[in-house]
């Protein structure tokens, strides 16, 4: 190979301090450079894997991050590492993870799904017969309302993007248009809401309201062009484009259409958003427009000055972001950043802006507006406005400060 | 004109109307289409067995009473281990006490302090708890934990029988303070 030994450990050690990676063959690594032919050409590949997954290579990108209750392995949340991901789509393992008691391991055929209340038929169906009926695909966010909780702190937690900002996540979804299966059941006069059940162990239950149940809901049974994912509620789910997750509920088994709503755990004790004044804000559904810088962001070091691109996510529950601003002076100056087509109502948008860091420190920041006028407020409006209680529903400017070292931190400014 | 020439201009003016019509908002959800209607009858045994949720005007209580005296025993037995006694909480979720904390900015928020309906207690305990047993108390059991938990947070006595005729008449301390964001106004 007419590679010295000296000059062999040399570049392995630099391989591995760029790759993060150890307890490895160091022996492939040794070639890869010009003028050098790396390793991998010169045998054949691995052979074909019934079911691709990503490169061993890229081990350390997972969901981040896992919080459950005391005593439990499945009542919490984990999240999507925003920080290592691009473009738009979530890819499906990645997808975060919402769950009230754990992921139940469905059979599909054993699956059923209950329409019943005030119809004039009430039905049951099987996954075979759902997987008959005409289907939509919708690419759509969802975002648990408790999405960047930690940002009702008083001081800034020294956490990544995905940390704070995880539990959103983008997928093409497809599935029955949910206004179809409710014509065939025959809805009543006085209908006005639609309590949906999981099959999981909480019998994770909502109160959907009728005019969202005819409009754009639909009975999710594909994501990202498969089946559901176990942990995104498999076999069957309820969607509900640009709405807190919460409503889209799992594991979908029953749909009793009711006059009022049935005020279940999860829209009074949870998901209800305390005010400073005590008073709190109830059915809460369209998630606020909001966006992240994901590149820089917490936890990344910049190496030295030059060229840099901003990329981050863009999404509101109200419609279609028109517009994101992006400051990298504090927000002395704001400039328009680059939408990546195609920009879609109530799904994640990707936004990139070309920027030249001159090794000062700095704060960098992202401002998201929609097609109906709203725009995200700054952290202090927002706290001024709701208070430190709420919970959920936070959707304020979040701001990563950018050191002359290059460290990039999660401030408050 | 002939009917296929009628036929041809028809399609092309819908295909222009679909050019049109990119990105509008879901045009196909909109669209009149035949479904195929495979749904099943369901029976009203069917119905009964899977029709867990209890309305806060107490549609869908079944049979059953409990007090909290019957229920301090349930309790101890099959909550404790995660609520703590008498619902003080740890390692779970505290159920008992913090009413007047809600505006401080430590608020506590309990079964007492926030729940805005007592139904609600009995519809979650009933599904969802216990934790690594769900659906295994009778009615009964459920009646007299949900007793028992209103009497903790002072709402009720510790003999007053809750049933499906009194339990949606159990005003909760916290219910007149919840502002319904839908329909109508946004944030």
């Amino acid at each position: 190979m007419g590679v010295s030994r000296r000059g062999f450990l040399k570049r392995t050690v630099a391989v591995l301090a760029a790759t993060g990676l150890t307890g490895r063959g160091t022996e492939e690594l040794a070639a890869a450079e010009p003028p050098d032919v790396p390793p991998w050409m010169k045998a054949p590949g691995a052979g074909f894997n019934a079911y691709g997954v990503p490169s061993r290579h890229e081990s350390k990108v997972t969901r981040t991050f896992g919080r459950s209750q005391p005593g439990t392995t499945g009542s919490g949340a984990i999240r999507t590492p925003l920080e290592a991901l691009e473009g738009a789509i979530t890819p499906s393992g990645l997808h975060f993870e919402r769950s009230h008691s754990g992921v139940p391991d469905i059979d599909p055929d054993a699956h059923r799904l209950l329409i019943h209340g005030m119809v004039k038929r009430p039905l049951i169906f099987t996954i075979e017969a759902l997987l008959r009926y005409p289907m939509v695909s919708r690419v759509h966010f969802l975002e648990c309302s408790g999405n960047s909780q930690l940002l009702y702190q008083p001081a800034p937690p020294s956490v990544t993007a995905g940390q704070t900002h995880g539990l959103v996540s983008g997928s093409d979804w497809t599935g029955v248009p949910l206004r179809r299966l409710l014509e065939e059941a025959g809805i009543d006069g006085g209908a006005e809401w639609i309590l949906a059940e999981g099959a999981d162990a909480a019998a994770m239950s909502r109160s959907i309201p009728m005019a969202k149940a005819m409009d754009d809901a639909f009975l999710a049974l594909f994501q990202n062009g498969e089946r559901l994912r176990p942990e995104n509620g498999y076999p069957l789910r309820l969607f509900l484009p640009g709405w807190e997750g919460n409503m889209s509920v799992k594991w979908l088994r029953r749909l009793k259409v009711v006059p009022a709503p049935i005020m279940t755990k999860d829209e009074t004790s949870r998901y209800t958003d305390l005010q400073r004044d005590g008073k709190s804000l109830m059915f809460t559904y369209p998630m606020e427009v909001k966006s992240v810088i994901t590149h820089p962001s917490h936890g990344m070091t910049l190496k030295g000055a030059g060229l840099y691109q901003i990329s981050g996510l863009a999404w509101s529950g109200n419609g279609t972001i028109k517009k994101v601003e992006i400051t990298t002076d504090g927000g002395k100056t704001w400039r328009t950043a680059a939408l990546t087509a195609p920009v879609l109502p109530r799904a994640l948008t990707r936004f990139r802006l070309p920027w030249r860091w001159d090794g000062g420190a700095t704060v960098l920041k992202s401002r998201a507006i929609d097609d109906a006028g709203n725009v995200q407020p700054e952290r202090e409006k927002f706290i001024a406005e709701h208070g430190t209680n709420a919970v959920f529903h936070y959707n304020a400017i979040a701001a990563w400060s950018v050191a002359p070292n290059g460290e990039v931190k999660h401030v408050y400014a | 004109m002939s009917t296929r020439d009628l036929a041809w201009g028809v399609m092309v003016l819908a295909a222009l109307g679909c050019a049109r019509a990119t990105r509008v908002e879901a045009p196909d959800l909109a669209t009149t289409v035949e479904t195929p209607d495979l749904g099943k009858p369901a029976t009203a045994a069917q119905i009964a067995g899977w029709d867990i949720s209890v309305g806060p005007d107490g549609v869908g209580l079944p049979p059953g009473s409990g007090t909290a005296t019957k229920g301090a025993a349930v309790y101890e037995q099959k909550c404790q281990a995660c609520h703590g006694a008498k619902g003080v909480g740890q390692p779970n979720d505290r159920l008992v006490g913090g009413q007047g904390t809600l505006a401080s900015t430590a608020p506590v928020r309990t079964i007492g302090s926030y729940w805005p309906y007592a139904t609600t207690v009995f519809d979650y305990v009933r599904r969802s708890m216990p934790y690594i047993q769900p659906q295994s108390l009778t009615n009964d059991e459920v009646y007299a934990v949900t007793a028992y938990l209103l009497n903790l947070n002072g709402i009720i006595g510790e003999n007053d029988e809750i049933n499906a005729r009194t339990l949606p008449k159990v005003k909760m301390p916290n219910q007149d303070n919840f502002i319904r964001m839908y329909p109508a106004r946004g944030r």
